[in-house]
């Protein structure tokens, strides 16, 4: 029964496969995301409070969601790692990482380019920007541990570590920033936090968070490709693959 | 090295690393009393770049104190286990029968003995330099008694993950900083709600809940840091 789990333990099998669904996730991709931009930058309507300024939430809401999703990728494969040793896993967590704080930055930086015309500065201290801002240096701190260390075995079980020790503090974190910022500054706009959102936005909200993932998994392919070549490159199977 | 007899009990295990650490920092003055020189400078620092006015300082107080704290806290962490590891008692440390999360937690308690109690000792003074109300005295030293524990044992966590580095010095800071925001946000916040006559136990009580985790965790995160970083240089 678990042979078939085993299977994703072997790089060939793994770097098969994954050379097979990569383009397929890409292609739809990017016809969710060409649609999704399409119905929410041209067809939905303009908010009646906010103008046109609402439709970064395009952008913003999925790369909001893919960072943390990203991050819990990232620690539940460490920990796969760390128990099971399975080099696939710590493949798949270091290729996340780049991805996970590029989905981070695009969430601050849209977060950012938003509060200039709504709030009139492009930084306030909100909490979801501020969580947003540990989050990405959480990211940043586990690349940078992973770059100090030389010996990539060793840099590959101790930034496992850190990934699971970062994912355990991450709502503790969340918790205290939501506390520290309605103690120091009530009533700020609640951003997305609309009771309800027309069809003609949720829709081509929904579609760019489905493409959004795609984007992650097909980008997390590409890398883990590359990741595998990168260590087996000494494997026979990997220069029969490379002569074709 | 020290003779361990057959099956040593845990809490003379626990005292005998403590008093082997408490012998060696006592012998380098520079481990207690560049850290707390540190925390007295930085809070210098302030008044100087944000100017003397009393009521502003009065204001900063908390948040200075507590900043100044968690940065000194972080100096003082580079060597917790590097020397250890470079002369090698990291490694009998591993290798020996008693859990190495016991000796782990034996070292954060007298890092925190050299590096944290010294702060708290100071605190009242620098706080009183800062115009600090009195009635903010009795907060000031319960939270950096519950938040330098707490960050003992949670930069610890980062002086494990770079036991095998040469120079971990910005990473470590780097690890643990956005790690300890939470401490900071609820230390700062008693400190600043008992100078302006609020309630502080609140605050107190999610600072012992942090510690109480930490406690229980970071010793076993911190001993399997070791142990990769142990295996890994060789």
């Amino acid at each position: 029964m678990f042979k078939w789990i085993h299977r994703f333990g072997s790089p060939p099998f793994v770097y098969r496969l994954s050379g097979r669904i990569a383009p397929v996730l890409g292609v739809l991709c990017l016809i969710l995301m060409l649609t999704g931009l399409y119905l929410g930058l041209v067809v939905a309507p303009a908010d009646y409070e906010q103008g046109d300024s609402y439709r970064i939430i395009f952008v913003h809401v999925p790369a909001a969601w893919m960072s943390m999703f990203v991050y819990v990728v990232m620690a539940v494969s460490s920990a796969i790692f760390l128990i099971w040793k399975m080099k696939l896993a710590d493949i798949v967590a270091q290729a996340s990482a780049p991805i996970g704080a590029s989905f981070t930055f695009i969430a601050l930086m849209s977060g950012s380019l938003w509060g200039k015309p709504m709030w009139g500065t492009w930084w306030v201290w909100d909490a979801r920007l501020t969580s947003e801002l540990l989050l990405l240096f959480l990211y940043l701190g586990y690349i940078a541990l992973r770059n100090a260390i030389e010996h990539p075995q060793l840099a590959a079980r101790t930034a496992a570590i850190l990934a699971v020790v970062g994912v355990v503090n991450i709502p503790i974190i969340h918790f205290s920033v939501d506390w520290w910022n309605t103690l120091h500054q009530p009533a700020t706009i609640t951003k997305f936090d609309k009771p309800s959102m027309h069809p003609s936005m949720l829709k081509p909200l929904l579609i760019m968070v489905v493409a959004f993932q795609l984007l992650y998994f097909y980008n997390l392919l590409v890398r883990v490709r590359s990741g595998i070549l990168q260590r087996e490159k000494r494997a026979a199977w990997v220069a029969k693959e490379l002569e074709n | 090295m020290m003779s361990i007899e057959a099956s040593p009990s845990l809490s003379s295990v626990f005292s005998r690393i403590a008093r082997r650490e408490l012998s060696v920092a006592l012998r380098n003055e520079g481990q207690w009393l560049n850290p707390l020189l540190f925390f007295v400078i930085v809070v210098t620092l302030f008044p100087l770049g944000i100017g003397p006015g009393p009521n502003t300082l009065s204001i900063i107080a908390p948040g200075v104190l507590w900043v100044s704290a968690l940065l000194s806290v972080m100096l003082s962490l580079d060597t917790l286990f590097r020397t250890d590891y470079l002369d090698g008692s990291l490694e009998q440390f591993v290798l020996a029968e008693v859990p190495l999360s016991l000796i782990v937690l034996a070292k954060i308690m007298v890092h925190w003995l050299m590096s944290g109690l010294p702060l708290l000792l100071m605190s009242p003074i620098l706080g009183v330099s800062l115009n600090l109300p009195v009635s903010a005295f009795g907060a000031l030293i319960l939270s950096l008694l519950l938040g330098t524990l707490t960050l003992s044992l949670l930069g610890a966590i980062g002086a494990a993950l770079t036991v095998s580095l040469n120079h971990a010095g910005v990473l470590l800071s780097l690890l643990v900083l956005p790690l300890s925001v939470p401490v900071l946000i609820f230390g700062a916040s008693a400190v600043s709600a008992a100078a302006s006559g609020q309630a502080v136990l609140g605050q107190l009580a999610l600072m012992a809940a942090f510690l109480a985790l930490t406690l229980s965790l970071a010793p076993y995160v911190c001993a399997a840091s070791l142990r990769i970083g142990v295996a890994g240089s060789n």
